[in-house]
Parts: C-alpha cells; structure tokens; sequence
C-alpha cells in the first residue's frame, strides 16, 4: 500500500477536523475492508483516520423498546450481547454469521453500512429492521439510507455514530454464501415489525434492497409457501463465477420461504 | 515516521514505522517474531493470526498503529521453555500439522475458540475455523487436535 | 525398537519447532545488507512490448537497480528450461521456445515477468514499478485448449506453429480398434479436467546473494528439491560451475509439485544479486502465486470404454488435449504424457488401450505437476467412464470392477500402456472399502435422505498410481533430463548420535521423523538421538528431491542401503572386538553378536571404536559413515478404493460430502499416523477439485478471474467430513522397505468417487467439475424441465 497519514481521532470533532484537513482522508473503522483495499493500492487515501479511540461510538443501548448499536461495535460484540440476544435475536444471529471469528473481532456495524459492500450483511438487517441510522448530523431511516453500488446517503463531513433498531415481532436472516469468499451470495431477512412485514435482499443486487411483492404476500399469509412461489426477475441482478442473475433470483425465494420457516 | 508502543508476549516493545505498516511487518521485521505468517492478502488465511486485548485477529488486516497500546500475543508466547501449551501439544499428539505454516494461526485461532466455548463439538470447530484455511491435512487431525486439546485445557 | 521403529505412529520431531513458532521458511530469513525485489507483471494476456521506460522508476526513493529482458540478454542469461524431452509420432522432439526469466519483447499471461525493482525496502520497489511505463501492444488471448488447435486462435510462440508443442500416442491403434469392433458394448464421454492453483500455504520466496571472495552465489528457495534447481540455474541459466552455487530449501511450507520448478523469481534474484553486490529477497503475495505458480490439469477428453456382453472391458481409446500454458516449465511435457497415459490400465485387465495427446500452448500460466501429476487426470477419465459402463449395462459398479480388475496371481502384470505393475490385491480394498463404507447400507441411507427431501448418492473410485518414478535408464529413454535415483547418508558421532542425510526434501511430508524411524529401527538408534538433515546443497549428497510419492519408496530407500552398508562395516568392528569371524557375527537392531553365544557389541560400542580406532580390525578404514545413492529397479504402484457418499439440496444444489470411506494399499508403512495424515491432505485437494476449485481465465482478455482467495475456492473446515481410514498391505517386492508411496493418492481417488456420488444421486451420466452449488442447481433445472 501507498504510504499515508494515520490520526487517531481522540473526539467526533477531532476526527471531522482531520478528515476536513485531508487531501484525500478516510475514516478508518474495524478496517476489515479499507485495508485490505489499501494493501491491493486499490484505493490510496492520504489520511486515514481512526474512530476506534472514539468510546462513545461503542455499547449496546436499550432505545425505545429496541437497541441502539454503536458504531464502533464489533460484530462479535453485537454476536454475544445478551441485551441482542435477548431484543432482536436475529440481529445477533446476523453478527455471528458475518466473515470469519476474527473479522468479528476487528469489523463495526458502523464501518460496514457506511461502505455499503454489496455482499455485506448488516444492509440486510438495517433495511429488513427498518433501523434508522444516526450520525453526527441527523436521523437517516433505512430505507433512506442504500442508495447503490457501495453508495449511501451519507455526506462527506457525516459520520455514523450509531443504528437504532426497532424490536420486530419476529424475523430471521438466511444466508448462502459464496463458496470462495464466504460473502452472501444472497442473504435474505424476513422481519414482521410494527410497520408490517418486510424483505430484506444482500448479495443479490448492486444495493440491498426490499422485495415489495413478498412483503405483500406475507402480510396476508405469514407461511413460507407464500413466497416460496414467487418467482423474482433475475434483470440487473448480480453474476459472476459463483452464481449468475437467474440462480441469484431463484434462491431469494428459497432463502426467503426459509426466512419465513425460521421466524416460527 | 510515527513511534508505536504495545505490549507483545507480556514485553514492552516500541519502534518507529511507517504509518502503513500492518501489525505482522511490525511483529515479524521489528521484533523478528518470525512465527506469525503471511499467506494471502486478502484476509482469508489466518496464517497471520495472533490475539490483540485478547481477541484473535488476523495481524495482515491491522495496522501496527491500531495496536498502539495494545496486548499482543502470538505464537512465541505460548510455551513454557520446552513445554508446550496444552493446545500445542494436542496439534502434536494428534498429528494436526504438516508443513507448519498455517500452524500458528490455526493455534492462536483455536485458543479464541475454547475461551467462547470451553467444548467445542467437531461441527463448532470446523465453522470456527472459517479464517483458517490450511492445505496439508485436509483439517481431520486439526479438528481431532482442537477437541482434544480444548478437553487438555478444561483439566 | 517397536515404539520408534518402522510401523510406529512416532509423533514428529519437527513439531515442537512449528508449533512453538520456530520453524524458518524462506521469508523468515534476512541475509545483512539486503535489498527486496518487486517484479513488474504483465496486465495483458499477450502482448508485444513496445518500450520500457524506467527512468522515473530509477530516481524513486530507494530504488537500487531495475531490470528488464534487455539485461537479461545483455548478460546471455539462458532460457528456463524444461527438462523433460517428449517425442512426436513422428519421432520428433517436443517444441521448445525459449522461455526468458523477463520478457524479452514479448508477455504471454497475466502475471509475465517484465522488470525487477530491486530498492531498500519492499514498498519502496513496488512504489517505483508503479512509475515503470511499459507500452503495450495488446494482442489476442486464447486461455481455452480445446480451442488452441483452431484455426484463427491467437499464436502464442512462431516456433510451434497452431499452438501444438507436441501430438503424441501410446499403445497399440490395431489392436484396440478391432476391439472396439467386437464390442457388445461402447461406452463414450466427454470430459474436462478442470485447471487448479495449487496454493500451498507458504507463497513462493527467494533470496539471492553472491559472494566475491569465493566467487560464489547462494539461493535461499522454497524448494521442493535444490539440487535439481542448482543443476538448472547452473547449467542451463546462468552458466555458473556447481561448485560456485548452494542452493537452500529450509523450511518449506507446502509444495504439491508447484515448489519444484525453476521458476524466473529465484533465477533472476540470484542473477541479481551479484550484479548490484547485495543479497536481493523477494516473497510472493498470494495474488502473484495466483498469477505465476505452476498450475495443474487442464485436460480436455474423449474417451470410450468397449465391452462384451459380461462388462469385459476388452478396449480404451483415449484422445486428450493437454494445455501447457505460455511457456513449458521444468517437467511440464511429461505430466500429460509419461504419468497420465501409462496409467490408462487403471486396476483392469483391459488388454487393448491406444491414447492420443496433444499439448497445446496458450496465454495463461505455465501448466505443470501438481499432486498427482497426470495421474488424478487417468483415474478421473478411467473411473468415470467404469461407473458410467455400469450404469448403462445395469450392473452394480462394484460388481463391475471387480469382474475386471488384476487378480493377486498376475503379478508382475504386463499393462498395455507400457508400465508393468509389481504387486496388488485390488479385491481385498475393495472389500474392506465397502465394509468401511457399509455399502450395503447404503439404500437405507438414501431412502431416509429422501425423507427430509435431500438427494444421495455414493461414488467409487478404484485407482492405481505409479510413484517413485524409476529406474533411471527407463526415464531417461522416455526422455527425462536428469537421473531419478535418490542418496541416503548415515553419519554417526563417536558418542553414538546419528545424523541422516537425504537427498528428498520435507515440505509437510514428515521426512524428519519417518527417516529417523527406519534408522532407528535397524541401527537401533535413540530416535532421540537422531537428526535428518535435509535442503541444503552444501550439507547433503546430490539428491532429486521430493515429488511424485517418492521420498520413502526412493530416498527412504537409499537411507536403508546405507544403514545395510552401516551393518556391513560394523560387523567388521564386532568381529574383532568379540575376537569372533566375520561370518559370524548377527546383527539386528544394532546390536551385533557372536552366534549362539552372549557376546555381543552394541551400535554405540561399535561407532565409538569406529572413531578411536585403539583396538581396531587392522586395514579397515576409521569412521563410521556411510553413503548410498539408490535406483530403483521399477516405480512402485500403490493402489485403492475410495468411496464417498453425498447429500445434495435440491432447492440450492449444494453438495454435501456426508461419508467418505478411503481404503488405501501402501505397502509397508513406515509411521501410519503421518500416512493417514497425508491421505486425509490428498482427499481434502481431490474433494477440493471435483467440488471448490477452478481456475478461469477469461476467454476474451485472458484475465485471470480467480485471482485471488476470494474468488478462488480453496477447501475449508465446514466444506469436509471426517474421513474414514482403512489400509492393506502388499509390500512392493522390489524396495528393501516394501513401501510404495502415499502423498498423491486422496488427490488421485477422490475427485471420479465423488463426481461419481455426484451424478449417482442427481441420476445424470455426467456433469462437468466442480460441481459447484451454482452448476448442480443448473443440473437440476434442466433434468426438472426433461422430465415435465
């Protein structure tokens, strides 16, 4: 990798200032994706600045009946929560299933909606959740949030500093991953909330994305057969070595009757 | 070039590094701790695997500056003289390497396991073993050593 | 000597090294003063070079020199050669282009050495690449070999005109088309052996370094075996005496064939090294062993099988395209030929087989040896086309081998593919394979599979390799380079401590404990008390090295000969020492004693008067050291039955492996923990191959698409069961040791019993490896739409 400036941030205000100061600076969370991009010098930031001094971007909050997640959590801290097992069981469910142990270790909720990879899991659970992400400057709901290819709502000077979820009644994520990188192919959350069902699709497209013809089926029927026939239009859904568009399309029903199965 | 300073196998260490040097060139070309390895730049190998705070890492997707202050463990420090961890010797006594390379990060990895769950079953072992790709065993006495030392350990 | 000897499961004096983090692998080694090479790689899968331009490279920060193909022709560096001349039909030699250590004006695959950075420090080289500008003149890719030979693809070298490097045939065309003629029945298919990486966990490194007193390089090398790379860089490449050059292999951190080459890296450091006067090291990133190890496979096949009303296979045609890749590397051309289609007999009796194989360039990595070499190519086409025979003529696959395969009476037997196999009992592993198995039990298994609405299906593999590739005399006429014998050295001290010294190398085999066992257990040695020394060219005798399974049945070999001339000598010893007559001195487990009587010296006694020759045999030579270097009279053929058994989910086509019974016959076993071991490691790369792993280029641009562990399917713990091991033993009858070989066989047996399990329970004749969830689920499809 290029070499750069490293700051470890001591405040959100020391952090911006650093990063306003910077040619070309990025926020360095858990690193579990900047740096091994870095490494490829398929990116080459000049600055990189770290949150991880930043203790009031960590824990896990009661909020509202939910749980609101620091940014800074690790997925293994949100894993093995009792508060997350306890409130939202999927969530943890989710943080266990993300890459490996120790990239558990190192990755943050807040690093890894803010990249927004297409293959990641946490989008699936902050738009199947209808979660709202908080930054240093306002209140982002989910649906707002994705916006495309490793794109967000975020603002260059806007840093997320925590996700509120609400508590579903019930909800599950299923996961296929992809042989080789073990990213999801397609994960799929299925979550009954307050606001009604919803159906959460990762790995599948450019950006997570709801699929509203389930959603409408499940509110009438919450059975796994429901959406197990629905058939999803394979058109600008992602292909590669490991699964083309129309393999992608039919295992967002299976994974989603599975979703379903699970929810009990 | 910036200083760090941690603490690697209970030993203050400090030296000046490029602000790009992960936390396996620091251990390995600063402190010539040679046995924590480099296997793919991906972060998929676990070759590379030491424990920071505790946690096991992979130390090719950590920047020695992320360590700063830190507890670092690896592979060296495990033994005592000539006696080996009880997770060493179960690797031995259950034939659980072969060229040794991805060995250390196999242990290391091992070690976090059987602090989350004291009595892994085989299924445990071989899905926490995701970041831990090795070429020569095909995993069998890998699996066998983990169980069979996580047991050494709970004695 | 029980406990340590031959047939202990001795747990492995390397371990406490590697586990403790001790062990030294190349990267681990920093010589004074050195510099770090980067190689600048060709992006492009063909291409003309234009221009180098390095000038701003040179002013960068740290930057010690830059090479380029100008340099290397400057200095008459030779071509990297490879060392295995295979002939035409017409007689002819393979064809040879040269095959510069960096481009001379020309880059034929992704990843091509282009120019070497060599500066202070790593990162400062690899900034500096960056401000190399290299103009390109992109031409056409051709990645596929079955289209390589068509008119219109891309020529990869002037000198071998439609991208042929050879067109070569075994066994009798008469013969096997008339049998053909009288066939009941054919059975045909088409199949492909998949490319592989081989990704041993250790990446490729090199350290070169000269030194001007004594004229005199070092190479530091992850090698398989350095006194076959001395020989190359010496003779061939750069034109060094042998004398003036020590190649080091410490620890190496796995290998499977790709470590055994001469690659451009190791070439051009050690090249390097004296021209700047500083020890240059370069370590691979896993992305540039992606891009230049030595890949394996790559077949494209016709095959049929006749038969007569019985399943009496009475005739094999075989026609298979070989693709080489860009350049021929160390023993690439005999991998297809030599270790494949010698091998087309299988287990059986089949009396007629003709094969035909054409080796083809093309503009992706060179292709060459990986675990198994040729011969998990041979099983896959032998035991698809068998269970595919059985399924259509309707008899049970097991029954089907059996009535054709080599009885325990036929050996020596006579194969029609030239090779003549020494000893086995094929029944007997099948036997205890079903056992393992619980073959019978298999309907039971599958009917409640069915019920949680899961498809299964089990898969035989009957295999047969030839390892130890031997004797020298017979390689050498079917046009190897080099000798294929191996050297043992027995040392010992006065104190009675031994040291062995062997020509093969361990990169994960365990050589350092199976070879103190033998010593041990004939000289009666403390294993303790033993070291084997190994992968220095200036601590061993010449020695070949280890691939292709024959470090125990070879190297092993020559270790035992020493210790019989050891024996020899210490007799002499004894005889005077017990004032007794030569004759009459027995010997065993390094005890020596006077027949019929108590009297007797041990081999501490006798190596401590060998070295205080005080009271000593007049005219005997002092010392008790000795040398043997062994050629075998044959290759040794371990053979077996695999049998895997899986699961597969209709709805998302995963495969999963549920049961895998593996019954292996290696003749003697030395240490059956390490064997197991090395089993278990073949299993895992040949599930690996039928299920995981593929390499693709892409067809148009020639880039390599799994580049990277990401893309890549490497085996993982959650991919695999455990494994169920069964062995017997049919000692080889022409090695003192009786042992035949294990490192290549899971790779060998498993990818046929599992695509054989595959197809078995998605009731289709055949699909293409790897049976990835993705392709399966494409299987599905359509049989679901055949059968609407």
């Amino acid at each position: 990798m290029h070499d750069f400036h490293y700051h470890r941030a001591s405040s959100l205000a020391d952090a911006l200032k650093a990063l306003a100061a910077a040619k070309d600076g990025r926020l360095l969370a858990g690193g579990m994706t900047l740096l091994p991009t870095v490494k490829q010098r398929l990116a080459s930031p000049s600055d990189l600045v770290d949150l991880a001094g930043l203790t009031e971007l960590r824990g896990i909050r009661a909020e509202n009946g939910g749980l609101g997640v620091g940014a800074m959590t690790t997925h293994a801290e949100v894993a093995h929560s009792p508060d997350v097992r306890k409130t939202i069981p999927v969530l943890a469910a989710l943080a266990e299933s993300i890459g490996d142990p120790q990239v558990r270790n190192r990755g943050t909720i807040g690093g890894s909606i803010a990249n927004n990879d297409p293959a990641a899991d946490y989008p699936a659970a902050v738009l199947g959740l209808d979660a709202t992400v908080v930054t240093n400057k306002r209140k982002i709901k989910a649906d707002d949030f994705f916006k495309g290819l490793f794109e967000t709502a975020l603002g260059e000077d806007e840093i997320v500093t925590a996700v509120h979820f609400p508590r579903p009644e019930k909800a599950a994520y299923v996961k296929f991953p992809s042989p080789a990188s073990r990213y999801a192919l397609v994960g799929v959350l299925v979550a009954k909330t307050a606001g009604g069902v919803r159906v959460a699709v990762t790995g599948a497209g450019a950006c997570v994305f709801r699929v509203k013809e389930m959603e409408e089926a499940l509110a009438k029927s919450f059975t796994a057969d429901a959406v197990k026939g629905i058939k999803i239009p394979s058109k600008g859904l992602n292909s590669d070595l490991h699964g083309g568009a129309d393999y992608r399309a039919h295992l967002i029903s299976v994974l989603a009757g599975r979703a379903v199965t699970a929810c009990g | 070039m910036p200083t760090v300073s941690m603490t690697v196998n209970g030993k203050a260490v400090s030296a000046e590094v490029e602000a790009r040097t992960l936390l396996v060139q620091f251990l390995r070309d600063k402190l010539s701790l040679t046995g924590t390895h480099v296997g793919c730049d991906t972060s998929q190998c676990g070759a590379c695997v030491v424990h920071v705070d505790g946690k096991s890492v992979k130390s090719c997707t950590m920047l020695a500056a992320q360590a700063e202050g830190a507890k670092v463990a690896t592979i060296e420090g495990l033994a005592n003289g000539t006696e080996m961890h009880p997770m060493q010797a179960a690797f031995k006594e259950h034939h659980g390497l072969q060229c040794g390379f991805c060995t250390p990060g196999m242990v290391m990895s091992a070690l976090d396991l059987v602090k989350h769950n004291p009595s892994p079953s085989e299924h445990d072992v071989r899905e926490w073993l995701e970041g831990n790709i090795c070429r020569c065993t095909g995993y069998h006495n890998i699996v066998k050593a983990i169980t069979a030392g996580a047991a050494a350990m709970r004695r | 000597m029980a406990d340590t000897g031959i047939g202990a499961s001795v747990r492995r004096k390397e371990d406490f090294r590697f586990l403790t983090g001790r062990g030294t692998y190349t990267d681990d080694i920093n010589r004074p003063n050195q510099a770090h090479a980067y190689f600048l790689r060709s992006p492009h899968a063909h291409a003309k070079i234009k221009s180098i331009d390095v000038a701003a490279a040179k002013k960068a920060p740290g930057v010690v020199s830059i090479l380029t193909g100008a340099d290397i022709v400057a200095d008459k560096v030779g071509s990297l050669i490879c060392g295995w001349v295979v002939k035409d039909k017409q007689g002819n030699p393979h064809k040879a282009p040269a095959h510069p250590p960096l481009a001379k004006d020309t880059v034929r695959y992704v990843g091509d050495h282009v120019a070497v950075v060599i500066a202070e420090t790593l990162p400062q080289a690899r900034d500096a690449a960056e401000l190399i500008k290299v103009d390109y003149q992109v031409l056409p890719a051709v990645v596929d070999p079955a289209r390589a030979l068509d008119p219109g693809a891309a020529q990869v070298h002037a000198e071998a005109p439609k991208n042929l490097c050879y067109d070569w045939e075994i066994g009798d065309k008469a013969a096997t088309e008339a049998a053909f003629k009288s066939a009941h029945h054919v059975t045909k298919l088409d199949l492909i052996n998949n490319r592989l990486i081989p990704n041993a966990m250790e990446p490729r490194a090199a350290i070169g370094e000269y030194d001007p007193a004594y004229e005199s390089y070092t190479c530091y090398s992850t090698s398989q075996n350095p006194h076959v790379l001395r020989l190359i860089l010496c003779a061939f490449v750069l034109g060094v005496p042998e004398h003036k050059m020590r190649v080091v292999a410490p620890d190496v951190g796995g290998g499977f064939g790709s470590k055994i080459y001469c690659y451009a890296e190791e070439t051009v450091c050690t090249w390097a090294a004296r021209k700047v006067g500083r020890p240059v090291k370069w370590t691979a990133e896993r992305g540039e062993s992606f891009l230049s190890d030595a890949h394996g496979r790559d077949h494209v096949t016709h095959a049929e099988l006749a038969m007569d009303k019985d399943g009496k296979f009475l005739g094999l045609k075989v026609d298979t395209i070989a693709n080489m890749g860009s350049y021929l590397s160390t023993f690439a051309t005999c991998v297809p030929t030599y270790l494949y289609a010698t091998l087309l007999a299988g287990q059986y009796t089949t009396p007629a087989i003709y094969c035909e194989v054409k080796a083809v360039f093309t503009t992706t990595a060179p292709v060459d040896a990986y675990r198994g070499a040729g011969r998990p190519e041979a099983a896959y086409l032998i035991e698809r086309l068998v269970e595919t025979a059985a399924r259509e003529l309707k008899i049970d696959p097991a029954e089907l081998r059996r009535r054709n395969f080599i009885k325990p009476h036929q050996f020596p037997y006579q194969t029609p593919v030239a090779l003549q196999y020494d000893s086995g009992n094929y029944e007997r592993t099948l036997d205890e394979a079903l056992k393992l198995i619980d073959y019978k039990g298999f309907p039971a298994r599958k009917a409640e599979s069915a019920k949680r609405g899961k498809l299964r299906g089990i898969g035989l593999s009957a295999y047969v390799e030839a390892c130890g590739i031997a004797p020298s005399a017979v390689v050498g006429s079917l046009g190897a380079g080099v000798g294929l014998w191996e050297s043992g050295h027995i040392r010992f001290d006065p104190t009675g401590s031994v040291r062995i010294f062997t020509g093969s190398h361990s990169h994960g085999q365990g050589h350092e404990t199976t070879n103190a066992q033998i010593v041990s257990d004939l000289l009666g040695v403390p294993i303790d008390k033993i070291e084997v020394v190994h992968g220095d060219t200036d601590r061993v005798p010449f020695g070949m090295g280890t691939y292709g399974s024959r470090s125990a049945a070879v190297g092993g070999s020559a270790i035992f000969k020493a210790a019989d001339k050891i024996i020899a000598k210490g007799k002499k010893i004894a005889a005077h020492l017990l004032e007794a007559a030569e004759q009459d001195i027995e010997h065993a487990h390094g005890v020596f004693k006077v027949k019929g009587t108590d009297k007797q010296k041990t081999i501490g006694e006798i190596a401590f008067a060998a070295y205080v020759p005080h009271n000593y045999p007049a005219g005997l030579e002092p010392g008790l050291d000795e040398t043997a270097f062994y050629d075998p009279a044959n290759f040794t053929y371990p053979a077996g039955v695999h049998i895997g058994e899986v699961e597969i989910d209709r709805d998302t086509g995963v495969v999963t492996v549920v049961n895998w019974a593996a019954v292996d016959d290696f003749g003697t076993v030395i240490n059956p923990m390490v064997v197991e071991g090395q089993v278990h490691g073949g299993i895992a790369q040949g599930i690996g191959q039928a299920l995981l792993e593929n390499a693709v280029y892409d067809k148009e641009t020639g880039q390599l698409l799994t580049g990277s562990f990401m893309d890549y399917c490497m085996p993982r713990a959650d991919d695999l069961p455990s494994f169920k091991i069964g062995m017997t033993h049919t000692p080889c009858p022409h090695n003192p040791l009786g042992v035949k070989g294990c490192g290549e066989a899971g790779a060998i047996a498993a990818p046929p019993a599992l695509m054989n399990a595959v197809t078995d329970a998605l009731g289709v004749r055949h699909m293409e490896m790897p049976a990835s969830p993705a392709r399966v689920w494409q299987v599905l499809q359509k049989t679901a739409k055949a059968a609407e």
